[in-house]
């Protein structure tokens, strides 16, 4: 055998053998990477919740915990809804065309009963809770004109009533809608969708 | 490319000298056998200890009302959780075996003779630090056997006159082990001692490789160099210790995974029955004893049983244990026998060395039973023989019969 | 002081062997099978009826142990779920340690680990040799671990034992054996079929990986024996220059 045949016979069997223990340390490195990601106690706490909001006056806020992040719950008035279309051009995504929420949240109020606003309280921007600033004008002390919302107080990110976010601040998309539904006219279920019978 | 990327490192970092001094360039003898692979093997379990040790501590709480929770946490409700514990336990055992082992090889092969009495002096340096790391290790599952362990073995330093009993509660930080204990030994486990450890397995190899490596004939390689200074008998370390030692490495591995996916209990060897219970200041489990790696230390330290020269049994004890450890350190200058292989010693340190390996196994064995009857006896014969081969060493190493020593290996 | 001085018992008893020893009566073999899912779901059943009303399985999850066992998560909030509202929370149980100690002299332990503690085959002979002590009416005495706190919870299914003395030739007292005083709803056979689930279960509950690591382990091992033949002729291809 000369020496050429040698060392190319060894070459491909180095290779293989590289080959074959790069298969070997990657499956080795699978779990280790794995034991990284939420545990089953994690997913425990991320089940979903239900939340009674029979005592949630009209205009007001209340907040639940759902994951580890604050989820608002407003229920509006009915002169809050009716001002929601007529800041429409203030608003960078009025029609909620970028998909921050479920489809069936997806309309003018971004809720699925037009009163009961759900909303997941984390800002768009760089994930501060924003403040609420339901009233209107200057009792907000966010000038005359403000049209009630939220306010982030981290780099001063405007969302209105319905959670989507104004025109030139920093957040770049509307506030999340998180999945939800009715059990019953007075009990929420965030973080599946479920119908119930009512 | 790849020629510029090297060279621009090169000028600012040895990369290249760093390789060749201790890898391509690096020229060990070309006889190791199988006793060999125990020191590759070593550094596979320290890094496998570090890693996982890594990812269980990001899942376990060093809080004496949590940690035993969070270990079946870790168990069930972690991703791969299981795995991770039971790599990080099999592997503190897995150390021992080939610690052992290479130590083994060093007696053997008188590796730790002139001129690598200071290698031999770091790695029991290492050795130490393996135990103390092993030792606060074990508290951490919080199971009645890590509590009642933890408690004897300090305990011991009560023995100390004067100092005892202050020394006990300051490394305790209380009267009994207890929280306190146990945040101290997490710290200690998960960074003071690794860093010690990482420390000097990097100058145990520093110091080899200025030396060189010893061989089965314990002869120097370095006294015939062929005409362009490398020794005639001596292969580079990168190719062919390093495809060497992968074979090695992957039988290792298998009875590694052996152990792990089939017997990660061992039978209550590696992980034991009594500390699945929690941690019970009342309830002293029925049976105490060390895990196996330490039961030839505690046969020693619980040998003798009589107060003599006025000083109380249980101090006689500690001070049997330590010498134990401590004689290793003066192995390179007790031994006298101009040659350092056993290949060309005589009988009498042959059967020296069985019988002192025999007595090891035997302390071992009895370390796990009660000290009751022929244990006992045993117990006490083996520690004399286990002492007798260091106090004797030498002299019978100066007039056992030698072989002539070969010119070159074989 | 009553329940320190039962602590001080306890505490006083050396090992189940020894124990059993005394008692005359051997531990019997079990044969335990995690992958025999029909036994773990009859034996899980048994221990959220029978079990988790006082000892608790704190480190274990609801939807876990369905998951393993191949009960959907509705099931098991139907049918094995009591004490707890969602499938993800753990198997605690509500009575209060501080009641538990007062009944029974000292809290019932937590039973997630229990069989890597005792090993199956203690527990299987354990929930088979509970029997009526006669010297104090009313009360149960068991043979593999005498003066246990613990009522026979099963005596419904098992019947109502008592047992049977003998004196030894250097003059110990040891039980000889068992005798039915009042049958249960089982058999003797049903009975030891029903304990062996229940041990089954446990063995699941305290190591649920065993359900995965022999498997996986079967891999490795193949791969490695795979890589093993080439890292070998890899060393025999190199190790040619040096021979």
């Amino acid at each position: 055998m000369s020496a050429e045949s040698v060392n190319r016979k060894r070459r491909r069997l180095l290779l293989v053998t590289t080959g074959l223990g790069a298969v070997g340390g990657l499956f080795t490195a699978f779990p280790f990477v794995m034991s990284m990601t939420p545990s089953a106690r994690a997913r425990a706490m991320g089940a979903p919740v239900t939340v009674d909001i029979s005592k949630l006056e009209p205009g007001q806020r209340l907040v639940v915990e759902w994951r580890g992040k604050p989820v608002w719950i407003v229920r509006r008035t009915q002169a809050m809804l009716d001002g929601l279309p007529k800041i429409d051009n203030e608003l960078a995504d009025p029609k909620s065309e970028v998909n921050q929420q479920p489809v069936y949240a997806q309309n003018e109020w971004r809720s699925i009963k037009p009163s009961i606003l759900v909303l997941v309280g984390i800002c768009t921007h760089l994930g501060c809770s924003p403040l609420p600033k339901l009233e209107v004008g200057p009792a907000s002390g966010l000038g005359a004109d403000w049209p009630g919302g939220f306010f982030c107080p981290c780099h001063g990110s405007k969302f209105d009533l319905a959670g989507r976010v104004f025109k030139d601040v920093p957040a770049p998309s509307n506030l999340v809608v998180p999945q939800y539904g009715f059990l019953s006219d007075t009990r929420i279920i965030i973080g599946v969708h479920r119908e119930g019978a009512a | 490319m790849m020629q510029k990327v090297l060279a621009w490192i090169d000028v600012r970092f040895p990369l290249t000298k760093v390789w060749e001094e201790h890898l391509a360039k690096y020229y060990a003898p070309r006889n190791f056998n199988f006793w060999y692979y125990f020191g590759s093997l070593a550094l596979l379990v320290l890094v496998i200890q570090i890693i996982t040790g890594i990812v269980l501590a990001m899942h376990y709480k060093p809080d004496a009302r949590l940690a035993f929770a969070s270990v079946e946490y870790i168990m069930r409700d972690v991703p791969w959780g299981w795995l991770m514990r039971y790599l990080h336990s099999t592997g503190a055992s897995a150390f021992f075996v080939v610690v052992y082992l290479h130590m083994f090889r060093g007696l053997l092969y008188g590796s730790h003779r002139n001129p690598r009495e200071l290698i031999w002096i770091i790695g029991m340096l290492i050795f130490i630090a393996l135990m103390a790391e092993s030792f606060m290790g074990y508290l951490l599952p919080w199971g009645n056997m890590s509590y009642w362990g933890a408690q004897v073995i300090i305990s011991l330093f009560d023995a100390i006159p004067l100092i005892g009993p202050t020394l006990a509660e300051w490394i305790r930080g209380d009267f009994v082990v207890s929280d306190a204990t146990l945040n101290r030994f997490f710290s200690l486990h998960v960074a003071a001692v690794p860093l010690a450890l990482v420390g000097l397995v990097y100058v145990h190899i520093v110091a080899l490789h200025k030396v060189g490596s010893n061989n089965p004939d314990g002869i120097d390689i370095k006294k015939h160099k062929g005409a362009d200074g490398v020794p005639l008998d001596g292969i580079p370390f990168h190719p062919y210790y390093t495809v060497k030692d992968m074979v090695g490495v992957t039988v290792f591995l298998m009875l590694f995974a052996a152990v792990i996916f089939f017997a990660p209990e061992m039978g209550g060897w590696f992980l034991e029955h009594d500390n699945f219970v929690p941690a019970n200041i009342l309830q002293t489990p029925p049976e105490i004893k060390p895990l196996w790696y330490f039961t030839p230390y505690y046969s020693i330290l619980r040998a003798n049983t009589v107060n003599f020269l006025w000083i109380p049994a249980k101090l006689w004890g500690v001070f049997f244990m330590g010498l134990s450890l401590v004689l290793f350190f003066f192995l390179p200058w007790l031994d006298r026998s101009p040659v350092k292989s056993i290949r060309y010693r005589g009988w009498i340190f042959k059967t020296a060395l069985t019988v002192f390996a025999i007595s090891f196994v035997t302390l071992g064995y009895v370390g796990t039973k009660p000290p009751e009857g022929l244990y006992k006896t045993l117990a006490q014969v083996c520690t004399v023989l286990y002492f007798a081969f260091f106090f004797l060493m030498p002299w019978y190493t100066r007039i056992d019969k030698i072989k002539p020593v070969p010119d070159r290996v074989t | 002081m009553k329940s320190v001085f039962l602590l001080f018992i306890l505490a006083l008893i050396p090992t189940s062997v020894l124990a059993t020893e005394a008692s005359g009566i051997k531990l019997e073999p079990v044969q335990i099978d995690v992958n025999d899912r029909a036994s773990l779901q009859r034996g899980a059943r048994l221990f959220v009826n029978y079990c988790l009303s006082c000892h608790s399985a704190a480190y274990m999850r609801y939807n876990r142990m369905g998951q393993d066992l191949g009960i959907s998560n509705e099931m098991v909030e139907q049918n094995l779920m009591f004490a707890a509202d969602k499938v993800g929370e753990l198997m605690t149980v509500s009575m209060p340690a501080k009641d538990a100690k007062k009944w029974f002299g000292t809290p019932p332990p937590d039973l997630t680990v229990i069989s890597r503690a005792r090993g199956p085959q203690w527990i299987y002979n354990y929930l088979r040799s509970f029997y009526r002590e006669e010297k104090w009416p009313g009360r149960w005495n068991n043979a593999v671990f005498p003066n246990v706190a613990m009522p026979h919870v099963l005596y419904g299914l098992q019947g109502t034992q008592r047992a049977v003395f003998e004196t030894r030739e250097d003059g110990t007292k040891v039980i000889a054996k068992f005798e039915m005083q009042q049958p249960g709803t089982m058999d003797k056979a049903e009975y030891d079929a029903a304990v062996r689930d229940l041990t089954n279960f446990l063995v699941y509950l305290g190591e649920p990986a065993k359900l995965v690591r022999y498997h996986l382990g079967l891999y490795v091992l193949a791969f490695l024996v795979i890589f093993f033949v080439f890292v070998y002729l890899l060393k025999k291809e190199y190790w040619k220059d040096v021979h």
